[in-house]
């Protein structure tokens, strides 16, 4: 067999691995290159603020005990706002899962009100919820209300029928069925659906202080933007980027412990 | 109990998926239902237990069921339906726990259908860890738990690969040998039809109608796999099924 050569291998990719640190390089890398080129000049000041300076400001932040002014209103706010929306979310998506009233009448109107920019309703829950808090957590509700929902009973429709069926098999009581069946085997769609939520409601907040709010961080990178402060734009942005990752970490670690079945 | 179907006609809209079906199935005994596919077997086997309505006839339960029954009817799917965020023991438990039993009465039923399917050291295991033939140990325990008068088997080995089916078989066997319970036991395998049924129901192709019920005149625990009176009876069988299908896999579906 003088003709003989190995098989080339042809399988292999197509499947992503944890990959410890990498994000963390591309921050550094990302945030030095910066760093570099506004001390070196080619990035002018007016285009980036050096990354060392928007350091400094949070540390004065913190030092001056403001960043706690402004963070501690702003997650109130995300925290009561979101709370209400979503579970008014998972109650309403589990109910269209469930009830073919409930999904005939509600659907069109969750379809409805989805597509609106919820910021320009706030002129209005202002009118109606008051000009403090009320407006606000009445706006973050009803923009974290939307996505639970549909994620919620699309989550509901795809719990196996089959899982059901062997419920009611066994003379299963309904509550049983939706307790020990239809929501266990809903919740990764919902914890899924809540990563959107919750970055819908960060959003909405930033927005919601900008338009009124003395406090808040919407309302420092408002200010900052307005005087062209850019490390302090930049140190508010900051703080809004760590929210979101710690919130979808905390979601990661709920998935973790809640999905264990999981293969 | 024993459990009677007596004309039951099926329909799927327009399509007749079973037509006229009459079947007895007295108490203590195995019946096999085969048939080409898309026949209705499972659909029968729904409607035995009142999962589906059927179109016209009834099915009737006569006589109480056993002292203790908790599910008159009680399923083994096809394809396990355990849920998988509950553990070997919780799949049990699921079952009972609507019946308003003590603590300890259920956990000592738990106990005893888990050691009789030998999972008891399995008990913490969630399903994702258990082999399709464990996870299928795991629903006939969880059927047993709940002490049913008709066991209705829904192609319970037909997931699984040659040789786990063959061990299940014996287990099924040992099951029944040891304490006889009625089953309904819903099959295309001829090999399982004539090894577990005191009797097989042939039903035609669509529109599903009993073609013969046959008599297997061997006590199930004398039944070896290879027996020369059991390959002859599967024969038969074949004999009787293959031209149904063969014209049941030329059918064009659309449903």
């Amino acid at each position: 067999m003088s003709d003989a050569r190995p098989v080339p291998f042809r399988g292999g990719g197509f499947r992503p691995t944890a990959r410890r640190g990498i994000g963390l390089v591309v921050f550094v890398v990302l945030i030095g290159v910066i760093e570099w080129g506004t001390r070196a000049g080619w990035i002018s000041n007016l285009t980036l603020p050096r990354p060392s300076d928007v350091a400094q400001t949070f540390v004065d932040l913190w030092n001056t005990g403001l960043l706690f002014q402004h963070l501690l209103p702003s997650l109130n706010r995300l925290i009561v706002g979101g709370a209400m929306g979503i579970s008014t979310g998972i109650l309403v998506g589990v109910m269209i899962g469930l009830f073919s009233y409930a999904r005939a009448g509600l659907v069109p109107l969750v379809a409805a009100i989805f597509p609106i920019p919820k910021i320009a309703l706030l002129p209005l829950f202002v009118i109606w919820f008051g000009i403090d808090e009320g407006s606000k957590y009445a706006l973050i509700a009803l923009g974290t209300f939307t996505p639970t929902v549909v994620a919620t009973y699309g989550a509901v429709d795809n719990v196996d029928r089959t899982l059901i069926r062997m419920g009611q098999s066994f003379g299963l009581t309904w509550m049983s069925i939706v307790r020990k069946i239809v929501l266990p085997g809903a919740l990764p769609g919902i914890l899924s659906g809540m990563r959107v939520s919750v970055a819908i409601g960060i959003i909405l907040l930033v927005a919601a202080e900008m338009l009124g709010a003395e406090f808040g961080v919407g309302a420092y990178i408002l200010q900052a933007g307005a005087l062209y402060d850019l490390e302090r734009l930049f140190a508010g942005v900051v703080i809004l980027s760590v929210l979101g990752v710690m919130t979808s970490w905390m979601i990661g670690q709920a998935e973790k412990r809640l999905l264990r079945w999981r293969s | 109990m024993d459990l009677n179907a007596r004309n039951i006609t099926h329909r799927y809209g327009d399509m007749v998926v079973l037509e006229d079906v009459s079947l007895d199935i007295p108490a203590g005994q195995i019946l096999c239902i085969i048939g080409p596919s898309g026949c209705g077997k499972s659909t029968l086997l729904r409607l035995l237990g009142g999962l589906e309505h059927p179109s016209e006839g009834e099915v009737l339960q006569v006589g109480a069921p056993p002292l203790g029954c908790l599910n008159p009817l009680t399923y083994v799917f096809q394809d396990f339906a355990l849920l998988p965020w509950r553990t070997v023991e919780g799949n049990v438990s699921l079952v009972l726990e609507d019946h308003g039993l003590e603590r300890h009465a259920a956990d000592a039923i738990i106990d005893d259908v888990l050691t009789r399917t030998k999972l008891y050291d399995f008990k913490t295991a969630l399903p994702r860890q258990l082999s399709g033939g464990m996870k299928q140990r795991v629903a006939i325990a969880r059927a047993m738990a709940v002490n049913p008068a008709v066991m209705l088997l829904d192609e319970p080995l037909s997931a699984l690969d040659a040789q786990t089916r063959e061990l299940l078989m014996d287990d099924l066997i040992g099951l029944w040998t040891r304490q006889p319970f009625t089953g309904v036991y819903v099959t295309h395998n001829l090999a399982e039809a004539v090894r577990l049924g005191h009797r097989i129901a042939v039903l035609s192709r669509r529109p599903g109608r009993v073609r013969d019920v046959i008599d297997v005149p061997f006590e199930l625990g004398d039944r070896r796999p290879g027996m020369p009176e059991l390959e002859a009876l599967q024969t038969r069988l074949w004999d009787m099924m293959r031209l149904e299908a063969l014209a049941a896999d030329q059918e064009l579906t659309d449903v």
